[in-house]
């Protein structure tokens, strides 16, 4: 692990405005207002937490993996990093990070991805973009298929490297790491908390996450 | 069997390109001057909800540059197109393309009132007016390629363009495997480090090629594209 910028927040989750679980394979939608903060804690450790943002007054401008990357000179999210939309607007920026380093290119697991990488008989197993299509539908603003867009991978890691191969590293998220972000306009927030029992990362376990939000003024 | 050429034409640069490449042809594309950078984007014709994934791309194949053997895996677990042919090596599927504000930024304002058809153009405006000639828009538009360009990442995650990749004459050539609406811009790389705006002009051609055979290099590059190859024939059965 290289890229580190751990810090930790000041802010006490007896003060959030919001407290949330979220089980491992379910979807979980929300919106945040401009200044609140949302903490993502990683519940049991080595958990994906597939996450999409969408600015909230217009939907088709949503987080760009590939603008944030090339904005920040930077392929891993940590504390500092701003998240672009794709019309270049920052949609919210980290704040806080104890777990250092958050991928943003190996994208969302699917019944259809898990039966290319893994077998052709996987593709009846839940994965996050099953969950993304409910979450979406459940939300019921008119948000489809079109609108899974790049996501985050919150506590997972996986680094390119120079000779320019993609490589899948054992988590370096903990029991209790969390990653924290301020809205920095009113987004959507749409999570699936990855299923994936095919890929060692997590152990083969996926496990729960906590959603803490604050408002601004705390 | 040879392929056989069916159509030819000249992209000059900053300009965008769209066209159906119906499953059994090829379309290759020549940087005739050397430094070329030509942004790519493609969706499943006939269910245009269905397009490239570049994650998936990248993870099935253990990769994060494309070259030969490669194939562009689509959201459901298909391959759009094969790269069969490559000269130059290594294309940057990293950092997304270029838009009106950061080409503003870096080379100046200019007008069409103004420049006429010398304007700075970028690519996702090329892209969106594109694919609003096939009902589409914003939401429609995912993660890019840029062929003829390359970006490495260090051990720190750092990423940096190398100039000079691709060479006078360079070609990349994709075969298609679904009807593939293949939308191209040809304007400069985002991180292109030149201070002033030259996108070079390409050469497209496109020619019937023959369908893969089992022992087909990108088939059988890795167990995962044997697999989208297997769910790709079965769409057309
Ligand atoms: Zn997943």
């Amino acid at each position: 692990m290289h890229t580190t910028n751990l810090k930790p927040s000041s802010l006490m989750p007896e003060a959030a405005l919001h407290s949330f679980v979220v089980e491992a394979g379910d979807p979980f939608v929300f919106e945040i207002a401009q200044g609140q903060y949302v903490r993502i804690v990683d519940l049991e450790g080595n958990q994906a937490v597939d996450t999409i943002f969408y600015n909230a007054q217009d939907y088709s401008d949503r987080y760009s993996a590939q603008d944030t990357i090339r904005e920040q000179g930077n392929i891993y999210l940590t504390t500092g990093t701003a998240l672009l939309s794709t019309n270049g607007r920052v949609l919210l920026t980290i704040t806080s990070d104890t777990c250092g380093r958050h991928d943003t290119l190996g994208g969302a697991c699917a019944t259809e991805s898990n039966m290319v990488r893994y077998d052709l008989a996987k593709g009846h197993m839940h994965a996050c973009r099953n969950s993304f299509l409910k979450g979406l539908q459940f939300w019921n603003h008119g948000m489809d298929k079109r609108d899974i867009a790049s996501n985050i991978n919150f506590f997972m890691n996986v680094p390119v490297t120079p000779d320019g191969k993609l490589t899948f590293e054992d988590g370096v998220s903990d029991a209790d790491k969390y990653v924290e972000l301020r809205a920095e306009m009113d987004v959507l927030m749409v999570i699936s908390n990855c299923p994936q029992l095919n890929n060692p990362c997590n152990g083969y376990n996926p496990t729960p996450i906590q959603i803490l939000i604050w408002d601004k003024n705390v | 069997m040879e392929s056989s050429l069916l159509f030819s034409e000249v992209l000059p640069g900053g300009a965008t390109w769209s066209h159906v490449l119906k499953r059994g042809t090829a379309l290759r594309i020549t940087d005739t001057e050397g430094g070329a950078n030509v942004a790519a984007y493609f969706l499943n014709f006939e269910n245009p909800s269905e397009r490239f994934n570049l994650p998936d791309t990248l993870k099935a194949q253990h990769t994060a540059r494309l070259t030969a053997g490669h194939v562009l895996f689509s959201d459901m677990g298909r391959v759009l197109c094969s790269i069969t042919k490559d000269t130059v090596g290594w294309h940057d599927p990293i950092a997304g393309i270029s838009n009106s504000s950061l080409i503003e930024r870096k080379y100046g304002k200019t007008t069409y009132q103004q420049s006429r058809n010398e304007w700075y153009q970028n690519a996702r405006d090329g892209f969106l007016i594109e694919l609003g000639k096939y009902g589409m828009g914003p939401r429609d538009l995912h993660a890019t390629v840029n062929f003829f360009s390359k970006v490495v990442v260090d051990d720190l995650g750092n990423i940096q363009y190398v100039a000079n990749n691709s060479a006078k004459g360079s070609y990349i050539e994709l075969r298609s495997e679904m009807n593939v609406l293949v939308l191209l811009n040809s304007s400069p790389h985002p991180l292109d480090t030149s201070s002033s705006y030259a996108p070079k002009p390409v050469e497209l051609s496109i020619s019937r090629v023959p369908t893969p055979m089992r022992n087909d290099p990108c088939r059988i590059l890795c167990p995962e594209n044997t697999r989208g190859f297997v769910l790709t024939e079965l769409y057309f059965l």
